[in-house]
């Protein structure tokens, strides 16, 4: 949405040129040397120099072009392929099918579990293309344009099959399937169907389910049709929590897709070379995505070389990076030669992921306070055609965590659709869960003339709060919240109750509505290794499994390890991005788990780095360990005394070899660990360690959200004024990068709110929104132009630096609290679906009540 | 809305002569029955026969022309349908401007010609010869020392995955150049034209005052 109303912001242009000290600049690490700074992340040169080497920047010789075969049909079986006339021509090397393709790999997973390879997984090619933009095929040649122009000349016939757009409609007695075997995703009982954990890899199966013609009763009235649900929890006593409510609102809302939509398309270069096959792609976990591929191509780890130095953007869809990086792979080895696959801007749109829609609605009991009595929530995810997300069932834990409900039920579907593949999407379930309870609050708080951060204020979580369904006699609960804490802090720093007071609210067709929303979202995982190497210059390295996607988690975990041994930063470096220069096991970094996961292992690693150095001083200098002490790059006797320095002790690490200089390596650690420690044994005091440190609690970050908007009602178009986020995430390791996450989600959320959605026309299944302008992003001009973040840096009780994870707890935040500052300003009857754009505040404000088809999927 | 695009950008191409290779007949079925053609107009390119040695298709017609280039004189071989984005990438080795879109629409391609920003993903490479081009890589200056601007980048620690940074920052040097006072809101509209899709604007804008008063003291000192 442009922002062309320059009156709002007009007064802040006068402190020009703006300060661009803020709450960014607030002091942050007491007691701290380098937790808690900012400092110049070794990675910013090169990017500020265009020097930055993304996949597609690396060159090799001889290296061919490929291009893809996309299907035109949302769902079809390939009956024919003739390419014979495309091979002929010149400079056309080979073409790729589905039959090309490997067998899928089963995992094996650490504790020695065979997951057998899914029937229904995604596998790069297909003859049955089950999303239109779906790959079929790929041709390499010398250029492009003979890659595309042999595209062109291949004979193909595609038999239509029936397809699904709408979750709702294969749910119909008698409606399509998405998928030959069925339309949902199950879990077999054994597997915990009421865990509401997200699904275990290898264990949900594609089963039919319909719902009767009465089950679509409800339908006629705008209401979600509730009918039966695979999946199920409930706590609490539902039926009293409704019979004591002051107030019960039962409303349907319906969340829109988004795709990822990464700058940076998934483009990928691969050749052979000596055996192993080189992969060039953005990734946002360098570590992980190696077993990954190995499974994609069905061969060892070992030989594959991976490198992802630099990601243009991942907020989820990039996890493991994309499953089609395996076809330049195979194609390299058909012609023995590299080569490049450009993923174009709309191939990324029907490739490249997006965040599940869903269709929700819930019923909610308030006290006459605005304490939420009993939460009965019902959603329907949309799928898209492959592996199941976990989106449904993580959005029922989110919602019972951050507005503790008394009692709670929660039924969740994840429905197949023909629609393209979803993945997580930086908060996933948890935006989708929070955009639906919250406007159902704000309307609550309204009717019950309750201030709105005070109704937030009694239903959020509070120390080691419960969350989730019961399980084995007792219900999950969080390491620590704080969130009345940012609450409180953002209402103040936000001015909320001046701004909630001013009059008038209208100024000729102006008006203003100020919105807050509570967020939060899982923050961390636990029992990874790090590894560093104490150099014999006396420098040391710290190995970064970590994916470079820009929120400098990469680096910045490693700090801790640094502050831990006392060593300056200048003497320290940060390898990354590429396998073959030994990486530790690593997180996945999805989920925020990366700077809770992440400065656990770099603490253990540095903790056990001390221990070494003190052995090793014994040894050399006598006494016991215990007795010396690291500090000032060197160690020392306690006292004073005699010592060496860090450099000296590398070199007798060197001397000493086995468990100090890496020929042995500490027996817990993850293999993938163990084949680095091997790699880079001899090169100094090479120091693994495993995260052992205990845990009471599942980690979660916690955000308060604050908007203002101003609405022009002649025109429907409206903008954001001002907008705060308040982050309880624990420990602050960095300052700058965590304002970039917290304002970044935040805006990523936004773009929920004002206008980002898919649009399918439902006769032919096309996609309609498939390039940028198409459902655009929030631009630098759809955000007020001095956002506001700030941290409370309390640290979590629970890990040790007490730093939490932060990508994901902002976004639902974001989105909600723009959806509630329209409500403040126009009223419960304007939308019942996100996003809001002009055309529905206009009809909706002109009949009186909400005018978009209320359950409708892709509109 | 994607119908009038495509013809649009087909006729763009057409003008150009990209179509001798492509049938036309072909190229609108394509556009028309699926996403292949679709997808791909905007990248269809030719690598350069010297830069791989490849034996290339027959009927491709390269010009070597003269461009200059961050101040460099560089021959070139290019189509008369490539654009700049693809000159500057494939065949100079400039890999520093990145292709977000290659349609228009991200900014993620930006560099000066003559001073002002532009989009090299949708200027052809023809129409710039004997004009200055400016590329990020051609920013700092010989030294090492970074251009204002990156250095402000540098001391806020702006934006994130970076990949729409180089666009940013040749559009903000840009605009600064003719606009070196300006407000955040300002500034804000000369960098609009760029999407950062990790979406701290915020920071961005921070680092980019930053670059702005870097500027102003530089040219003062
Ligand atoms: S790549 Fe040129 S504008 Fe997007
Ligand atoms: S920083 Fe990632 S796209 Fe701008």
């Amino acid at each position: 949405m442009d922002n062309d109303n320059q009156l709002a912001d007009n007064k802040k242009d006068n402190k020009k040129p703006a300060d661009p000290t803020k709450a960014a600049e607030r002091t942050y690490g007491a007691g701290y040397k380098l937790i808690g700074k900012n400092y110049e992340t070794p990675d910013l040169y090169a990017k500020v120099t265009g020097n930055a080497k993304y996949a597609e920047d690396f060159r090799a010789e001889g290296m061919l072009f490929c291009k893809l075969l996309l299907s035109p049909m949302p769902h079809a079986r390939v009956k024919r392929i003739d390419a014979k006339a495309a091979l002929a021509m010149p400079g056309v090397k080979a073409i790729l099918t589905a039959d090309d393709l490997p067998a899928p790999a089963d995992t094996l997973t650490d504790n020695g579990t065979v997951i057998k390879a899914s029937k229904w997984g995604e596998r790069g090619l297909t003859m049955e293309p089950v999303y239109q933009g779906e790959p079929v095929l790929a041709v390499a040649a010398v250029d492009e344009l003979t890659a595309a122009e042999a595209i062109e000349k291949i004979e193909i016939d595609f038999e239509p099959l029936p397809f699904v757009i709408d979750p709702l409609e294969t749910l119909r007695p008698g409606g399509p399937n998405p998928r030959t075997d069925g339309n949902v995703w199950t879990r077999p009982a054994a597997a915990g169907s009421s865990s509401g954990s997200p699904p275990s890899p290898g264990t949900p199966a594609v089963t039919e389910l319909k719902w009767t013609k009465a089950d679509f009763e409800e339908e006629k009235h705008g209401r979600l049709p509730m009918g039966k649900s695979p999946d199920e929890w409930t706590y609490g006593d539902l039926d009293s929590g409704f019979k004591n409510a002051a107030l019960v609102l039962d409303e349907t809302f319906v969340t829109p897709d988004t795709s990822h939509q990464t700058l940076e398309t998934r483009s990928a270069l691969a050749y052979w070379q000596n055996g192993k096959v080189y992969i060039y792609t953005g990734t946002q976990s360098t570590a992980q995505t190696l077993p990954a591929i190995a499974r994609w191509l069905n061969i060892s780890p070992d030989n594959i070389v991976f490198i992802s130095e630099y990601t243009g953007g991942g907020f989820g869809s990039k996890i493991t990076g994309g499953v089609t990086m395996i076809i330049p792979a195979l194609l390299a080895k058909k012609t023995n030669a590299p080569v490049m696959m450009r993923i174009s801007r709309e191939e990324e749109t029907f490739i490249g992921r997006a965040r599940p829609s869903f269709q929700g609605r819930m019923k909610v009991g308030f006290s006459k306070e605005g304490r939420i009595t009993a939460l009965d929530m019902f959603v329907i995810c949309d799928n898209g055609p492959y592996d199941a997300v976990g989106d449904a069932p993580s959005s029922g834990r989110i919602v019972s965590l951050l507005y503790q409900p008394q009692a709670m039920r929660w039924r969740g579907l994840t429905v197949l659709t023909n629609t393209p593949p979803r993945s997580a999407q930086s908060s996933p379930g948890g935006l989708q869960g929070i955009v639906i309870i919250e406007p159902i609050i704000a309307k609550a708080a309204r009717k019950l003339g309750v201030d709105q951060v005070a109704i937030r204020r009694i239903n959020c979580p509070e120390g080691k709060a419960p969350l989730g369904p019961v399980l084995q006699g007792k219900r999950q609960y969080a390491t620590s919240a704080f969130l009345k804490e940012a609450l409180d802090r953002g209402a103040e720093q936000f001015k909320w109750n001046e701004r909630v007071a001013r009059t008038p609210k209208r100024i000729g067709t102006k008006v203003r509505g100020v919105g807050v929303s509570l967020s939060c979202y899982a923050g961390g995982t636990i029992g990874f290794d790090g590894l560093l190497v104490i150099k014999p210059d006396g420098r040391i390295t710290f190995q970064s499994g970590i994916g470079n996607l820009g929120t400098e988690s990469v680096i910045d975990v490693h700090r801790a390890g640094a502050e831990v041994l006392g060593v300056p930063w200048e003497k320290c470096n940060v390898v990354w991005g590429n396998t073959s220069r030994g990486l530790p096991f690593t997180c996945v970094s999805g989920g925020s788990q990366t700077t809770h996961a992440m400065t656990r292992a770099a603490y253990a690693t540095a903790m056990a780095a001390k221990q070494k150095l003190q052995e090793i001083a014994a040894k050399k200098l006598g006494g016991k360990p215990e007795q010396y002490v690291v500090a000032n790059e060197r160690v020392f006797r306690k006292g004073g005394g005699t010592g060496m320095t860090l450099a000296q002790a590398a070199k007798h690490a060197i001397e000493l070899g086995g468990i100090y200089d890496g020929h042995e390596a500490p027996a817990d650690v993850h293999k993938l660990t163990k084949a680095s420690v091997a790699a880079l044994a001899g090169q100094g005091l090479v120091v693994a360690a495993k995260d052992n440190y205990p845990r009471d609690g599942s980690t979660y970050s916690y955000v308060a959200s604050f908007a203002e908007i101003e609405v022009d009602v002649e025109t429907g178009m409206y903008h954001v004024v001002d907008f705060l986020a308040s982050a309880d995430v624990g420990t602050v390791i960095h300052p700058r990068a965590l304002g970039g996450q917290v304002l970044g989600r935040s805006t990523l959320g936004i773009g929920h709110a004002i206008g980002q959605k898919w649009v399918f026309d439902p006769r032919y299944g096309e996609m309609l929104s498939k390039r940028f302008y198409q459902s655009k992003p929030p631009t630098i001009l759809d955000v007020p132009v001095d956002m506001q973040w700030t941290a409370l840096d309390i640290p979590d009780p629970e890990t040790p630096v007490g730093a939490r994870g932060v990508g994901e707890p902002p976004v639902g935040g974001g989105c909600a609290s723009i959806l509630n500052a329209l409500s403040d300003a126009l009223g419960d009857e304007i939308f019942q679906r996100a996003p809001v754009n002009a055309d529905t505040i206009l009809t909706s404000l002109e009949a009186g009540r909400p005018m978009q088809h209320p359950l409708m999927a892709h509109i | 809305m994607a119908e009038r695009v495509s013809s649009k950008a087909m006729q763009d191409v057409q003008e150009e002569g990209v179509l001798k290779a492509v049938s036309r007949r072909d190229f609108i079925k394509g556009v028309i029955s699926s996403g292949v053609a679709v997808s791909s107009a905007g990248y269809l390119f030719r690598a350069s026969s010297i830069l791989h040695g490849q034996q290339l298709a027959a009927g491709v017609g390269e010009r070597l022309i003269t461009l200059n280039v961050n101040g460099q004189q560089r021959r070139v071989d290019v189509m008369k349908q490539e654009t700049l984005a693809w000159t500057l990438r494939y065949k100079l080795g400039l890999t520093g401007t990145k292709l977000g879109c290659d349609r228009a629409e991200c900014g993620s391609c930006s560099v000066l010609i003559d001073d002002i920003p532009h989009y090299s993903c949708s200027v052809l490479t023809h129409t710039v010869r004997g004009r200055k081009v400016l590329t990020i890589e051609g920013l700092a200056a010989e030294d090492g020392t970074l251009h204002p601007v990156q250095q402000g980048v540098i001391d806020e620690q702006g934006f994130q995955c970076a990949f729409c940074m180089p666009g940013f920052i040749m559009t903000a040097v840009g605009f600064l150049k003719t606009n070196p006072n300006p407000t955040r809101r300002e500034l804000a509209h000369g960098v609009s034209g760029n999407l950062c899709r990790c979406q701290d604007y915020d920071k961005i804008l921070t680092a980019l005052m930053r670059g702005a008063e870097n500027m102003r003291r530089s040219s003062l000192g």
